[in-house]
C-alpha cells in the first residue's frame, strides 16, 4: 500500500529545477496589468480631500480606482463585511488600501501609488491594550467565559498561589511566495481567478459578491502556495478581488502581487496576547485551580478573531486536567493590522500560559517541573470509557454570511453556567478519552537523557558565571477540528480513465504541507496501484465546490476521507461489473500490486477499467465527508468542539549569555504523535518546521511598531525568522508509535498546526537558563529576544 | 550600455540597457526564466539566488540586488541550468529531493544554488554557507542533510562555467582606477555602484530614479589586497568574503564577525568601499577598522589624500568626502591581535547589529598601555569610546579598572531606541562587551556560539 511509505513530496522534482510554478509565474495574456495599492499612512482618521492626478498621469498607469468605482459590494472581510477592498473614506490603520493603480507593470503600479496626494483629518489611534480597555474598543459585546467547577474559590483555599502578567507578541507569516492573484476575464462576464489561496471557496465568494455575479460565474484556481501558514486563509481576498474588479473594468487580464514589505504592512498577523494567571497547587503541586484573563490584539477588523480567541481559550487546559477553571477573553479592537490566522488558530497563545503557570508553579514549589507537570496530566486513554456523541442539529443560516468561512457564527443557545467540578473533562466539558502524554513522555525522557542532562546542566552553571544553560520540557495537546462545526466537510472528484491512470482533484490546498501526496497515496492505495497512476491537479472551484479553507491542521483528515469515499464508489462499481461478468461475489474482487483479481482471473487496472469503460460503467464518482461525533456551543464554552486530540513532547537545551541575553538552542529532542501517520517524511518535515517555526515566534520574531503605529519590522532586514544555524545543533525527532483511537483516514492524525508549539519548550528553556541567575522566578515576555533575556537576567541579579 | 554574459551556458548580448535594471527582473519578466523567486526584493531572503563565476571563481550572488552592468563578462546559472542540458539532474537537486528538502518549494531555487555554488567550491561549513537563505517550512534540517550527502559527489562538467573575455563598452562602466576617476571627475553627481548591496535597495525599496551611475566592478586594481609586514590595505573593491578569509588568521575575531556580517550572497557583492563610503552608523567594517587606527585613502581625478577613518565620519549621513571623490582603499599598520569584534544583533546570522562594539587594548606588564574601542550602533556614526580608553589606558589590568571604566561609556554615548533595541539595552551591553573582553582575557567561556550540548 502506498500509504505509510515515507515518499518525497511529489511537486519535490519540480521545486528543485525551478519548475513548480506558482501564480506569479504563471504565463499571462498579452496586454496582462499590474496592480498596487496605495496605503494609509496613519492610523487612524477620515480623508478630507483625494487628490490622484500626478498618479494618473503617471508612466504607464492605465486607472485608478477608488471606492466610487467599485460596481457592487466593497468588501473582502471573511466574517462581519468590516473590511472594504478600498477605504470608505475612514482608514483604520497604517498601511490599509485606499485606492488602487492598473498599470502596465508591477514596477509602474507601485512608483505610481506613491504619487497620491491625499489629507486626511487624523484622530488619535488606538493602538495598545490600555488604550483599547479605555476606549471600550473590542468586538463582542463583552468577554467571552468558559468555566469549570469554582476557580476562585480553589485557589484561595490553595496551600499556594501564584500569579503573573506577561505579554506574547504577534507573528508575521513570513510565507517565502508573497500574496498573489491574476485575473483573468472569461467569455459573457465569468471571471477565472488564480489565487495563492488556502481558500479558493472564499476567494470566489468574495469576487461574485465584488462582481455581482452568482458564484457559477467565478472559477478559482489554486495549483499550491510557496507557504500559507494561515496567512493566506483569509489575506488574498483583497488581491484577487481588485484583480477581478480591475479585470472587468479594463477587459484585461490582471495581477496583483504584494512587495515584501506592502504584504508586511498590508495583511495580518498572529494575534499577540496579554495574559494574566492566578493560580492554586497543593504541596505536591497538584493543581486546584486556575484563573486566566486574557486579551487578544485583533487589530482593526474582526477576521478571523473570533473563533481565534475562543480556540485560545480552549488551549488554557494543554494537557492538564483543571478540576477548577475558568478563563475570560477579551477580543480588542486596534488601530493595526488585523489579525488573522496562523498555525495554531490561537492554541499556541493559550498554551503558552498553562505552560508559564506550570512552570512558575514548580520554580515555586521547587519541584521539577516534569514530574510536576505529569501529575497534573489527563487520565490516560486506557482509563476513560467511550463517550456517546449526539448530534446537535444547525440553525438556519443567515445567506449573507460567509458560511464557509471560520468568520461565520454560530450562535449558541445555552445559558452561561459554570461546568461541574471533577471529571476527566477539559473547561469545555469535553472528555478526554484519548490521552497518549503519559506514555509518550515517559519514552522522551529516557529517549532525551533528561535527568542526566539537568544535573550536567546544573553542575555546569555551577562553573560558569557568564554562560548559563537550561533545559525544558512541555507537552502539547491540539484539538482537531474546525470550532465552527458545519466546516468539517469536504469534497473530491475521482476519474479513473480507460488507460487505468487515475485523476482526482479535492477541496485542499497544497502549500507545502504535503497535502496532495498524502491524498495520491489513499487513492492509490484504495485502488491498489502505483502511485504513478494518480495525478492531482490544482484545486479548483469547478471541480469540486464548497470547500472549507485548508486550514485547522484538517487537509488530510477531510479530504484523505473525502477521496477514499470516491475510489472506494468506482471500485465497487468496477467490483460489482467484473463480479458479475464472472459470476463471483462482489466481495471477492480484490485490488491489489496493480491488478484487480476475480476468482482465477486477474487483470491489471488498466484492463479492469478499458473492461468497465466497455461495460457503460461510470468510472468518475465525487466523494464527500463529514467528521463525526462534534458539536460546541461557543457561546456556552460547551461540547465536542474536537472529534480528537493530537499528542507532542519536547525537551530543549539553550545556552544564555548572561552578559548581552544572547541565546541560541543546543539540542531538541522531540516525540509527536501523528497517529498511524499517512507518510513518516511529510509527517517529520513538519515536526522539523513546526518546532522551529515555534520557536522562531517565541525568540526571534519581534513585530515592533511605534507611537504612531507604524510596524517599524516590515521586511526581513528587520524582523528576524530564524535562519538556519538558529535550529538546533542536535534535533532528534521521532513519530510516536501509536493510531488514532478515532476512525480517521487509515488511523493517522492531522499534523500541520500542533508541533508548532512544541517550540514553547525552547522558551522554558530560556526562562530556566535566566533561572541560574538567581532566586525569583525569571518571568519572560515572549517572544524572548536577547534583549528580553537580558531583561530577565537584569531582574534576577535585582538590576532593573 | 551594452553588455555580453553567458547565461546557463549560452551567450547573451544585451544592448541599451536600462542600468538600473536588476538580474531577476530581467530573468523573469523578458527571459521568462521563472524558476529564480522574489522572496524580498532586499537580498534578505536568498531565494533569488543564482551562481555567477567570474574571474575569482563561482560565487551565489541575490539577483535582486544585482543590476546588470555588473554581469557584463560574467557566467550567470540560474536553478534551470543546475539541471543537465539533458535534463541531468545535479546531485545537489537529487539529494534535495531524497531527503525532503523541499515543502513549499519556494525558496528550494535559492537554497539549490547556494548548495550548488558551495559545492561547486568544495564548500562544507553548510550553515554558514545557507544564512542567507530563508525556509520557513522546513526547520532547515532536511536542506543541510542534502547538503551534506551531496558532499562527494563530482561536480557535474555543466556548472563549470568560465566567465567571457569582454572589452569595456561603457565609460560608466571602468576598468581601472584610473578610467573611473576620470569619469566621475566629469560626474561627480553621479551614483557609483561597488556590489548594490545598499544602492540597490534605493532602486527595489525606494524606488529611486538613479542617473547617471558609475559601476565599478571592472576595477580590477581597486581589488587588490597587499600584506606587508607594516601594514594591511584592502582595496575599495575587495568584496568582504575576501577580506574575511584575508583576515582569518591575523584577526581572527575580526573574521568571525565578517562571517556573521550578512550573508554570503552579500558578502560576495559588498565592498569594504561601500561599507565605507556610505557613512552608515550601523556598518560593521567601520568600527573594527577604527579599533585598528585604519587609514582611509581617497582619490578625486588625479589627487589622492588619506585621512584617518574616525575623522571620515563627520556626522549622521555626512562624510569628509568631496563631490567626485571616491575611496580608493582603507588600510591599518600590523600589530599583535588584540582584536575582538562582538557583534550583537537579534539573529546571530544575516542580521543588522543593534551594537557592533571592537576592542584592542593593548597590555603591558599588567597595565594599560593602549586601549583603542569603536562602536557601531550607539551613536549617528560609528565612533571610538575616548571616555572609555582614557579610564583604561595606565591603569592596571584588573576587574576594578573594569568596573571604574563603565560608567564612561555614558560620556561616549547617547544611544537611540529603534526597532532592533532599546537605548538602555545598547547602553549596558556595550558595557558588558568590556567586561565580556576582560573575562575572555581571562579565560572564561563567554561564547555562547561555542558552547554545546
Amino acid at each position: 500500500m502506498s500509504v505509510t511509505k515515507p515518499l518525497p513530496h511529489d511537486a519535490a522534482p519540480l521545486h528543485v529545477s525551478g519548475s513548480a510554478r506558482y501564480v506569479d509565474d504563471i504565463p499571462t495574456p498579452k496586454g496582462t496589468l499590474h496592480l498596487a495599492f496605495g496605503l494609509s499612512p496613519i492610523a487612524k482618521g477620515t480623508i478630507t480631500a483625494m487628490d490622484l492626478s500626478a498618479v494618473k498621469a503617471a508612466p504607464g498607469v492605465v486607472r485608478v480606482m477608488t471606492v466610487q468605482d467599485l460596481p457592487f459590494a466593497n468588501d473582502v472581510s471573511p466574517s462581519i463585511h468590516d473590511e472594504p477592498l478600498l477605504s470608505d473614506g475612514t482608514v483604520h490603520y497604517i498601511g490599509q488600501p485606499v485606492f488602487l493603480v492598473v498599470a502596465t507593470s508591477h514596477l509602474a503600479a507601485r512608483k505610481a501609488v506613491r504619487l497620491g496626494k491625499i489629507d486626511y483629518a487624523e484622530e488619535t489611534p488606538i493602538l495598545t491594550v490600555e488604550e483599547a480597555l479605555a476606549a471600550d474598543s473590542r468586538f463582542e459585546d463583552g468577554p467571552r467565559i468558559y468555566a469549570k467547577g469554582d476557580a476562585d474559590a480553589a485557589i484561595e483555599s490553595a496551600a499556594h498561589v501564584i500569579d503573573g502578567t506577561f505579554e506574547i507578541g504577534g507573528q508575521e507569516h513570513f510565507y517565502l511566495e508573497g500574496q498573489a492573484a491574476l485575473a483573468v476575464p472569461n467569455e459573457g462576464g465569468d471571471m477565472l481567478v488564480h489565487s495563492s489561496t488556502q481558500h479558493p471557496t472564499e476567494i470566489q465568494h468574495k469576487v461574485a459578491d465584488a462582481l455581482g455575479v452568482p458564484m457559477h460565474a467565478i472559477r478559482v484556481e489554486t495549483r499550491r502556495m510557496g507557504g500559507g501558514f494561515g496567512g493566506k486563509e483569509s489575506q488574498g481576498n483583497a488581491l484577487a478581488v481588485a484583480c477581478a474588479v480591475a479585470a472587468r473594468a479594463t477587459g484585461k487580464a490582471c495581477k496583483m502581487r504584494y512587495d515584501r514589505d506592502d504584504d508586511m504592512i498590508i495583511t495580518g498577523k498572529r494575534h499577540a496576547f496579554r495574559i494574566s494567571y492566578r493560580a492554586g497547587f497543593d504541596e505536591q503541586g497538584h493543581i486546584q485551580g486556575v484563573s486566566f484573563l486574557q486579551y487578544a490584539i485583533c487589530g482593526w477588523a474582526q477576521d478571523l478573531s473570533l473563533p481565534v480567541a475562543d480556540r485560545a481559550m480552549l488551549h488554557s487546559d494543554n494537557a492538564y486536567l483543571l478540576p477548577n477553571a475558568r478563563i475570560e477573553s477579551h477580543r480588542l479592537k486596534t488601530n493595526t493590522q488585523s489579525a488573522t490566522a496562523y498555525r495554531g488558530f490561537g492554541g499556541p497563545q493559550g498554551m503558552v500560559a498553562i505552560e508559564r503557570v506550570m512552570d512558575h508553579a514548580a520554580h515555586e514549589l521547587r519541584l521539577d517541573p516534569v514530574e510536576l507537570r505529569r501529575r497534573n496530566y489527563y487520565e490516560p486513554a486506557h482509563k476513560v470509557a467511550e463517550v456517546q456523541p449526539h448530534e446537535k442539529p444547525l440553525g438556519h443560516p443567515d445567506p449573507h454570511e460567509d458560511l464557509t468561512s471560520r468568520g461565520a457564527v454560530e450562535t449558541g443557545t445555552a445559558p452561561v453556567r459554570p461546568l461541574p467540578a471533577g471529571g476527566n473533562t477539559t473547561p469545555y466539558g469535553m472528555e478526554v478519552s484519548d490521552f497518549e502524554l503519559h506514555g509518550m513522555t515517559e519514552a522522551l525522557m529516557k529517549s532525551s537523557d533528561y535527568a542526566a542532562r539537568k544535573a550536567a546542566i546544573a553542575k555546569w552553571n555551577a562553573e560558569n558565571s557568564v554562560i548559563k544553560k537550561g533545559i525544558a520540557f512541555s507537552p502539547v495537546k491540539f484539538g482537531i477540528s474546525f470550532t465552527l462545526t458545519h466546516l468539517n466537510q469536504a469534497g473530491a472528484l475521482v476519474h479513473v480513465y480507460q488507460d487505468g491512470s487515475v485523476h482526482l482533484n479535492h477541496g485542499g490546498t497544497e502549500m507545502g504541507q504535503g497535502l496532495f501526496q498524502k491524498v495520491a497515496q489513499v487513492a492509490a492505495s484504495r485502488f491498489g496501484i502505483p502511485l504513478e497512476m494518480v495525478k492531482i491537479t490544482a484545486t479548483d472551484t469547478a471541480k469540486v465546490p464548497n470547500t472549507s479553507a485548508t486550514a485547522a491542521s484538517s487537509g488530510s483528515d477531510l479530504n484523505g476521507m473525502a477521496v477514499k469515499a470516491a475510489c472506494d464508489t468506482i471500485r465497487d462499481r468496477m467490483a460489482d461489473y467484473l463480479a458479475e461478468r464472472h459470476q463471483a461475489d462482489p466481495s471477492a474482487v480484490t485490488f491489489t500490486d496493480g491488478h484487480v483479481s476475480v476468482g482465477e482471473e486477474r487483470y491489471t487496472f488498466a484492463e479492469a477499467a478499458a473492461l468497465a469503460y466497455q461495460g457503460r460503467i461510470s468510472l468518475s464518482a465525487t466523494g464527500f465527508y463529514k467528521t463525526p461525533k462534534i458539536e460546541w456551543d461557543r457561546i456556552a464554552g460547551r461540547g465536542r468542539p474536537f472529534y480528537y486530540f493530537a499528542y507532542g513532547a519536547s525537551v530543549t537545551e539553550v545556552a544564555v549569555d548572561t552578559l548581552t541575553g544572547e541565546n541560541r538552542i543546543l539540542r531538541t529532542d522531540i516525540l509527536h504523535d501523528a497517529g498511524a501517520s499517512l507518510n513518516p517524511a511529510l509527517d517529520v518535515g513538519q515536526v522539523e518546521g513546526g518546532y522551529v517555526q515555534g520557536a522562531g515566534w517565541l525568540t526571534t520574531e519581534e513585530l515592533v511598531w511605534d507611537g504612531k503605529g507604524n510596524l517599524r519590522t516590515h521586511a526581513p532586514s528587520t524582523y528576524k525568522i530564524p535562519a538556519c544555524s538558529d535550529r538546533p545543533d542536535i534535533f532528534n525527532v521521532a513519530l510516536w508509535d501509536g493510531e488514532n483511537r478515532e476512525d480517521t483516514i487509515y488511523r493517522s492524525k492531522a499534523v500541520g498546526e500542533p508541533p508548532f508549539m512544541l517550540g514553547i519548550s525552547a522558551w522554558l528553556a530560556l526562562s530556566n537558563a535566566v533561572a541560574a541567575c538567581g532566586d525569583t522566578y525569571p518571568a519572560l515576555n515572549a517572544p524572548a529576544t536577547a534583549e528580553e533575556v537580558w531583561r530577565g537576567v537584569q531582574r534576577m541579579k535585582g538590576g532593573i | 550600455m551594452d553588455i555580453t554574459f553567458l547565461l546557463n551556458g549560452e551567450t547573451v548580448e544585451l544592448t541599451d540597457i536600462d542600468p538600473t535594471a536588476t538580474l531577476l527582473d530581467w530573468l523573469r519578466e523578458d527571459r521568462g526564466l521563472t524558476g529564480t523567486k522574489e522572496g524580498c526584493n532586499e537580498g534578505d531572503c536568498g531565494a533569488c539566488t543564482v551562481m555567477v563565476t567570474d574571474a575569482g571563481g563561482a560565487k551565489a550572488l541575490n539577483s535582486c540586488i544585482l543590476f546588470l552592468p555588473q554581469l557584463h563578462g560574467k557566467a550567470i546559472r540560474t536553478v534551470e541550468g543546475a539541471s543537465g542540458p539533458d535534463g541531468e539532474v545535479h546531485p545537489v537537486q537529487q539529494a534535495m529531493v531524497d531527503l525532503h528538502g523541499s515543502q513549499c518549494g519556494f525558496c528550494t531555487p535559492g537554497f539549490v544554488m547556494s548548495i550548488v555554488a558551495g559545492h561547486t567550491n568544495g564548500a562544507t561549513d553548510h550553515d554558514t554557507q545557507l544564512a542567507g537563505n530563508l525556509c520557513r517550512c522546513t526547520g532547515y534540517a532536511p536542506i543541510i542533510r542534502a547538503a551534506e550527502a551531496a558532499e562527494k559527489q563530482p561536480v557535474p562538467v555543466w556548472v563549470k562555467d568560465k566567465p567571457v573575455a569582454t572589452p569595456t563598452t561603457s565609460p560608466m562602466l571602468p576598468g581601472s582606477s584610473d578610467a573611473l576617476a576620470a569619469v566621475y571627475a566629469k560626474n561627480p553627481n553621479a551614483t557609483l555602484v561597488a556590489g548594490a548591496t545598499d544602492v540597490g535597495l534605493w532602486v527595489t525599496k525606494q524606488l529611486r530614479d538613479l542617473d547617471p551611475v558609475i559601476f565599478l566592478n571592472r576595477c580590477d586594481d581597486l581589488k587588490e589586497i597587499t600584506i606587508t609586514d607594516e601594514e594591511i590595505r584592502f582595496g575599495a573593491m575587495v568584496d568582504m568574503n575576501r577580506m574575511g578569509d584575508a583576515l582569518a588568521d591575523i584577526h581572527p575575531s575580526y573574521a568571525e564577525m565578517i562571517r556573521r556580517y550578512a550573508s554570503v550572497q552579500v558578502r560576495h557583492a559588498a565592498t569594504v568601499g561601500g561599507n565605507i563610503a556610505n557613512g552608515s552608523p550601523i556598518g560593521d567594517n567601520p568600527p573594527a577598522l577604527i579599533a585598528l587606527g585604519a587609514t582611509l585613502h581617497l582619490r578625486k581625478g588625479d589627487e589622492r589624500r588619506s585621512v584617518l577613518l574616525e575623522d571620515f565620519f563627520i556626522d549622521y549621513g555626512k562624510q569628509d568626502r568631496a563631490p567626485g571623490e571616491f575611496v580608493e582603499a582603507v588600510s591599518f599598520p600590523r600589530q599583535a591581535d588584540r582584536l575582538k569584534c562582538y557583534k550583537l544583533s537579534k539573529r546571530f546570522d544575516q542580521d543588522i547589529s543593534a551594537v557592533c562594539g571592537c576592542f584592542n587594548v593593548t597590555i603591558s606588564d599588567g597595565q594599560v598601555a593602549d586601549a583603542r574601542i569603536a562602536f557601531g550602533g550607539m551613536a549617528g556614526i560609528p565612533k571610538r569610546a575616548t571616555h572609555v580608553e582614557a579610564a583604561l589606558i595606565g591603569q592596571p589590568w584588573v576587574r576594578e579598572t573594569i568596573d571604574a571604566a563603565l560608567p564612561a561609556f555614558a560620556n561616549d554615548y547617547s544611544p537611540l531606541t529603534d526597532m532592533r533595541a532599546s537605548a538602555t539595552y545598547r547602553l549596558e551591553t556595550a558595557k558588558a562587551m568590556l567586561e565580556r573582553y576582560f573575562l575572555e582575557d581571562q579565560g572564561q567561556v563567554t561564547n555562547v556560539l561555542e558552547v554545546s550540548a
